[in-house]
């Protein structure tokens, strides 16, 4: 379903990405984790079509290197700080992609799919008429994994779906986002730096490090490895071969 | 600073300069080749024309009546001179609609709106809503830029005209309450001697101006840095360059109108 080949992205003099290679099966869950500025957002803005890589490919739901517009009714992200549009009501946010996509669906049933797509997440219709503003950090959280999810694609991107939140409402976002990977059966990459979304969320997990996939193994071998790098990461040790001051 | 410092100083700072005014032109024709395209989204376009038009009465309303008095003072301060009180109304008139009710308006309105979409779009740029748009397969120049320029463009001189009524009524209140004009004699001077194209002159201006507001609102709110310094720079290089822009394209405009 996802299949990335040899990626390199550089910002002037600094490579972020530097030959980064993996592929995803239909179904399957990655979790990409690495220390802050390792590239995980610049990958996944690659993998979107929102940064251009100077080098090498990128294969979703079949398409070389797309676009945003050509990938959109392939894949639903999550952003960081949700991104929802302040100026429109929840449910018009949910509703975004079937309102105004090709094929436009008429104002009332996307209102309903909107109402019917946050009570998936959790939310009540009585939300539905509210304003970005007015919700919680874990509102908006779900009703920005509402917008990801609406129509169901095939790929879901999450990044940093639990930055911001506590223990309680993060272990709420990471069993949201299982449940919706196994029952949609979508192909999903999730970056983190959250160990719990790591262990909730991860079929597979993959530490990005100095602009390479370092390594690679399962959830329960990503917490046991004897590597030093995902030692360090995993534990949260201050030495070792991560630096600190970065 | 040695001569040759100075020098390149001045080369760098005009190579920016130039950069800047190429990029900003190149957004222009980009936004006018996404306008050509459909879709239209018409219900932000009626928003925007609500928030741009319908919200900046009151300041429009104001800013010409309290002109449109002042210039009746001071149009009947120096035609006194030589005896020429007879022209207060007719110059009054003409003054703002040709001038100082576009321009006027068009800096009210750059104070008011260009600040506004340039701080919503850097918002947007920051806090990764214009990222979201591009995954969402709706194209941010079509979303929000367009929408923003058919608004001002259209509301503009909507906003003209009814400041041109305004400030020619705060003539004519001081005219009648201060210099001892007849009423009537006042608004037939006024409408005797304004001809078609004065007023249709200034509509023109104000619809050109009103393009200019929204382009530099939507360029600086997209080309913003990051974080609230970033949104605080474009917010202020909004409203520089389109009150910059209103009185270059005025002087522009006017020649090509009146020059003999």
């Amino acid at each position: 379903m996802i299949r990335v080949t040899d990626l390199s992205k550089r910002f002037g003099p600094k490579t972020v990405l530097d030959g980064v290679s993996f592929s995803l099966a239909k179904g399957e869950s990655l979790v990409v984790i690495g220390s802050s500025g390792s590239g995980k957002s610049v990958l996944l803005k690659c993998l979107l079509g929102l940064e251009r890589a100077e080098h090498g490919e990128v294969q979703i739901a079949g398409l070389r290197n797309p676009q945003p517009r050509a990938i959109a009714a392939q894949v639903g992200m999550l952003f960081q700080g949700a991104a929802l549009f302040d100026s429109l009501p929840v449910w018009q946010n949910v509703a975004f992609r079937p309102m105004r996509g090709t094929g436009r669906m008429p104002r009332q049933q996307a209102r309903d799919l909107a109402v019917e797509t946050l009570a998936r997440v959790g939310l009540g219709p009585e939300v539905a008429d509210l304003f970005p503003a007015e919700l919680s950090g874990g509102m908006q959280k779900r009703v920005g994994l509402a917008r990801a999810i609406v129509g169901d694609p095939p790929v879901l991107f999450f990044d940093e779906p639990t930055a911001g939140l506590d223990p309680i409402m993060s272990a709420v976002i990471n069993a949201l986002i299982r449940r919706i990977v196994t029952e949609t059966g979508a192909t999903a990459l999730t970056i983190t730096h959250d160990m719990r979304t790591l262990r909730d969320v991860a079929d597979r997990v993959a530490m990005l490090h100095q602009g390479r996939f370092h390594w690679q193994g399962s959830a329960a071998e990503a917490l046991t490895t004897e590597d030093a790098v995902m030692r360090q990461f995993t534990l949260g040790q201050v030495e070792g071969p991560i630096p600190t001051l970065r | 600073m040695t001569p040759t410092a100075t020098l390149g100083a001045i080369g760098r700072a005009t190579a920016s300069g130039f950069g800047a005014l190429g990029r900003f032109v190149a957004f222009g024709a980009q936004a006018l080749g996404w306008a050509l395209r459909p879709p239209l989204y018409w219900r932000e376009t009626l928003t925007q024309l609500v928030l741009i038009g319908w919200l900046s009465l009151p300041v429009i309303g104001l800013t010409a009546l309290f002109t449109g008095a002042a210039l009746a003072l001071q149009i009947h301060a120096g035609s006194s001179r030589f005896s020429a009180e007879f022209a207060v109304p007719s110059i009054t008139a003409i003054g703002m609609v040709r001038e100082l009710g576009p321009v006027l308006g068009g800096l009210m309105v750059a104070a008011r709106v260009a600040s506004s979409i340039a701080a919503e779009i850097a918002t947007m740029k920051v806090s990764e809503q214009i990222d979201a748009l591009r995954t969402l397969a709706v194209e941010p120049m079509q979303y929000l830029t367009v929408p923003r320029l058919l608004a001002a463009t259209l509301a503009m001189p909507v906003l003209v005209a009814v400041g041109d009524a305004v400030g020619i009524l705060g003539g004519w209140a001081v005219g009648v309450t201060r210099l001892g004009f007849e009423s009537s004699a006042y608004l037939r001077n006024t409408l005797d001697f304004l001809e078609f194209w004065d007023v249709a002159s200034g509509l023109v201006k104000a619809a050109v101006f009103g393009f200019l507001i929204a382009l530099a609102g939507c360029h600086a709110g997209i080309s913003a840095g990051r974080g609230a310094m970033g949104v605080g720079a474009a917010t202020k290089s909004a409203v520089v360059l389109a009150s910059v822009l209103i009185l270059a394209a005025n002087y522009l405009l006017t020649e090509a109108f009146f020059s003999a």
